[in-house]
């Protein structure tokens, strides 16, 4: 291996790691606040990269058709639940949260599908589409068995990716897409070795985000109460931050990291309607690194695997997999080792 | 498992009226049965649904011979090789077909030769069969084997000049396959293979990959892939700036490739079936007029133009079918175990039956009939394909 070899491979782990870091963030955040494995987080990108995809090819998205019906059914899950408490007086708040807020997102789409669109009015409406997708299908799913064991939630959360990635191939057809790089041209550092704007792009939107995230988390009023929850459900329901509100939130901006997850990845790889898991399970040997809390841990984690994943890509190109998640191990024995084990299952207050 | 539309649904109540009418003096002959099996649902659908359309122009194309009707009944096995062993006891056990086709994937169509050379009913099929001597007796495929259209890329690289050749594959059987047959002809032609680098089909980047093939500066590389996933090496030998010759596998001869590997796919030669470039053929290759009466067909029934290998592969093993029930003794009656034997040793006695793919001959001992007319190599030119000399 030369050092061009070497840097080569690097920059090609960099961009990768950027992807795994937002992604690890999205499930770190799911987690902290909602207990919950958040495994459709992967479909969620791979859908933005084909909506994204189908804007390029002047088609209609099929997410609108996806996203309108999770809304119909969230709308009428909520109507339900609040005619059967009597609270009449919510109703009209629950239609326009569920039911308007994506319809106008879907009706945007839904007007600029097979319009010649700037690229980044196209990425906004992207963006704008994913939103609402992991808090509607968490509303559906994980709400009313918000209180179960994390055992439960993951298991419900397995299932929502299967059932995810079987409406993908219904909505999207089995064919992979690949969209116009973001920026095309690439800067030469040495004679034969260049880096890629895309790649430089990743990183930077990974960065920027990242940054923007702990502004958030430290600064406004929002990122503490979700802080709060992830410290202490119980302790966070005492001083009157509404466990709801909160997974709503972290849904939400969960889903915003999809968004650009799917957005960012898909003109460097072809996506396909079920590429989602693999992104996400890497992403998973991230946050695992960073024990499913620390934010920084689990940006170390991603750039761990996507630099290893480079290198093994070179040295074994078969055993790639095996390798980024045998990383998983020596991660686990020292955790164990070094963590006092407290398994601690607070006792849950009944909503 | 469903029927496919109610006019298939209706084959029961047609029987029943055909076993009526028989009763009656004069009666006409009975019907041959072609019972087909497709993955019209489940991941490999893309492949099914083309397949089932290339069947329906084949009904369109020749639905009588030597005076009998020909019925078709077309199963869906959802992609799942258990459900198309169901579908195959289906047709044989209720429907009493004279001969199945089917299916899309390896697996499924093994699980149906399996149980077709059981219950004695001959099998066509359109995907490549790993079968030989006394397990083939009952089946016979109308797909080329992967050594022969392999073997038309050496032939090619050979004339070329090329010395070292890279190898990049997905890691699974396709891929080892394909690896097989190159290291096997290269050898025979003096050419050495210099890398076996591998990725699996979901991967989202093949840069290390590449590096090494680059670096091993081969005079040419080809992928042993398939499909849109296929797509990856040649991207980035792209990126990586490489200048040599790039080759592929018939596996990724359909539109979906072309758009996505983009410019990046510019001068890629891969082989295929003649079909593909049937009008580029030249007027005394044997599946030029087949080609285009098929084209003929699909574009009366669907009133689209196949850009597919898949629909041709189905409407050849129809063409098979039926023109080894031309040459079955007209006093031998369908529905007769009688009748499967001798439409057996007629399928088996088929020699250079032009079909859309090339030329079939089959023998006994192998289920594969396609020689080197089946395999012509093209290249990629501007996202079209050209018929290479």
């Amino acid at each position: 291996m030369t050092w061009d070899v070497a840097l080569i491979l690097s920059i090609d782990g960099l961009a990768s790691s950027a992807i795994y870091l937002l992604a690890g963030l999205g499930l770190v955040l799911i987690f902290s606040v909602t207990r919950v494995i958040f495994v459709p987080f992967g479909d969620i990108a791979a859908f933005s990269a084909l909506t994204l995809a189908a804007f390029e090819a002047k088609k209609v998205p099929a997410t609108i058709g996806l996203v309108g019906t999770l809304a119909a059914l969230a709308v009428a899950a909520e109507t339900i639940s609040l005619i059967r408490q009597r609270a009449f007086a919510r109703l009209p708040m629950a239609v326009a949260g569920w039911g308007v807020a994506p319809g106008i997102a879907c009706a945007l789409a839904w007007w600029a599908a097979g319009r010649d669109l700037s690229m980044p009015f196209a990425i906004g409406l992207t963006i704008l589409l994913a939103m609402p997708m992991a808090p509607l299908v968490a509303r559906l799913a994980l709400k009313p068995i918000a209180d179960a064991s994390v055992l439960v939630l993951l298991i419900a959360s397995l299932v929502l990716h299967f059932l995810l990635s079987g409406l993908g191939l219904l909505f999207f057809g089995p064919e992979g897409v690949r969209t116009q790089p973001l920026l095309g041209g690439s800067i030469a550092i040495t004679d034969n070795f260049s880096v890629g704007l895309q790649v430089v792009l990743m990183v930077g939107a990974a960065a920027a985000l990242s940054a923007l995230f702990f502004l958030a988390f430290e600064r406004t009023l929002a990122g503490k109460a979700l802080r709060a929850t992830a410290v202490n459900r119980v302790g966070a329901r005492l001083v009157g931050i509404r466990p709801a509100r909160t997974s709503l939130l972290a849904y939400g901006a969960a889903s915003l990291l999809a968004g650009f997850v799917g957005v960012l990845i898909s003109p460097v790889t072809t996506i396909y309607y079920d590429s989602g898991l693999l992104i996400g399970l890497k992403a998973f040997v991230a946050a695992i690194i960073g024990g499913l809390t620390s934010y920084p841990l689990t940006a170390l984690g991603a750039l761990a695997v996507g630099l290893v994943e480079s290198f093994a890509s070179f040295w074994s190109g078969a055993l790639k997999d095996v390798i980024v998640f045998s990383l998983l191990i020596p991660v686990l024995i020292l955790r164990s080792a070094l963590s006092a084990h407290a398994e601690e299952e607070p006792e849950e207050i009944p909503s | 498992m469903k029927r496919q539309s109610t006019h298939f649904a209706a084959a029961p109540l047609a029987a029943l009226a055909g076993a009526l009418l028989l009763t009656a003096p004069g009666a006409q002959a009975a019907d041959i049965k072609i019972g087909v099996i497709a993955p019209l649902s489940g991941p490999i659908a893309s492949q099914g649904v083309p397949t089932s359309r290339g069947i329906q122009a084949a009904l369109k194309y020749r639905s009588e011979v030597g005076g009998r009707k020909v019925a078709l009944i077309q199963l869906d096995d959802a992609s799942d090789p258990s459900a198309s062993a169901r579908a195959a006891r289906k047709l044989i056990d209720e429907e009493k077909v004279d001969v199945v086709i089917g299916t899309g994937g390896v697996p499924g169509s093994m699980a149906i030769a399996a149980i077709c050379r059981e219950a004695k009913v001959p099998l066509i099929s359109y995907t490549p069969l790993v079968l030989s001597g006394d397990d083939s007796a009952w089946a016979v495929t109308t797909a080329q084997p992967a050594p022969l259209m392999i073997n038309a890329v050496v032939e090619h690289m050979k004339k070329a000049g090329v010395k070292t050749i890279g190898y990049i594959g997905f890691s699974d059987s396709w891929g080892d396959l394909a690896y097989g047959s190159l290291q096997k002809s290269a050898e025979a032609a003096g050419m050495s293979v210099v890398t076996n680098e591998r990725y699996a089909r979901a991967d989202s980047s093949v840069a290390g990959q590449v590096l090494k093939i680059v670096a091993a500066k081969p005079d040419a590389v080809i992928g042993g892939t398939a499909g849109t996933p296929g797509a990856l090496p040649y991207i980035a030998l792209a990126e990586r700036g490489y200048k040599g010759a790039i080759y592929g596998t018939h596996g990724i001869i359909n539109p979906d490739f072309v758009r996505v590997t983009g410019p990046s796919g510019q001068g890629l030669l891969a082989p295929t079936g003649p079909v593909m470039v049937a009008e580029q053929l030249p007027d005394s290759h044997p599946s030029k007029k087949v080609a285009a009466d098929f084209r003929a067909a699909h574009q009366a029934v669907h009133n689209a133009v196949p850009g597919d290998a898949f629909s041709a592969y189905a409407f050849d093993s129809w063409l098979v079918a039926t023109d080894a029930a031309a040459r079955v003794a007209p006093k031998i009656e369908p529905g007769t175990p009688e009748y499967r034997a001798a439409l057996r040793d007629a399928i088996f006695a088929t020699k250079d039956l032009a079909v859309t793919h090339g030329v079939l001959t089959f023998k006994a001992g192998s289920p594969y009939g396609a020689d080197s007319r089946s395999a012509v190599v093209v290249k990629l030119d501007k996202g079209q394909w050209v018929l290479q000399p």
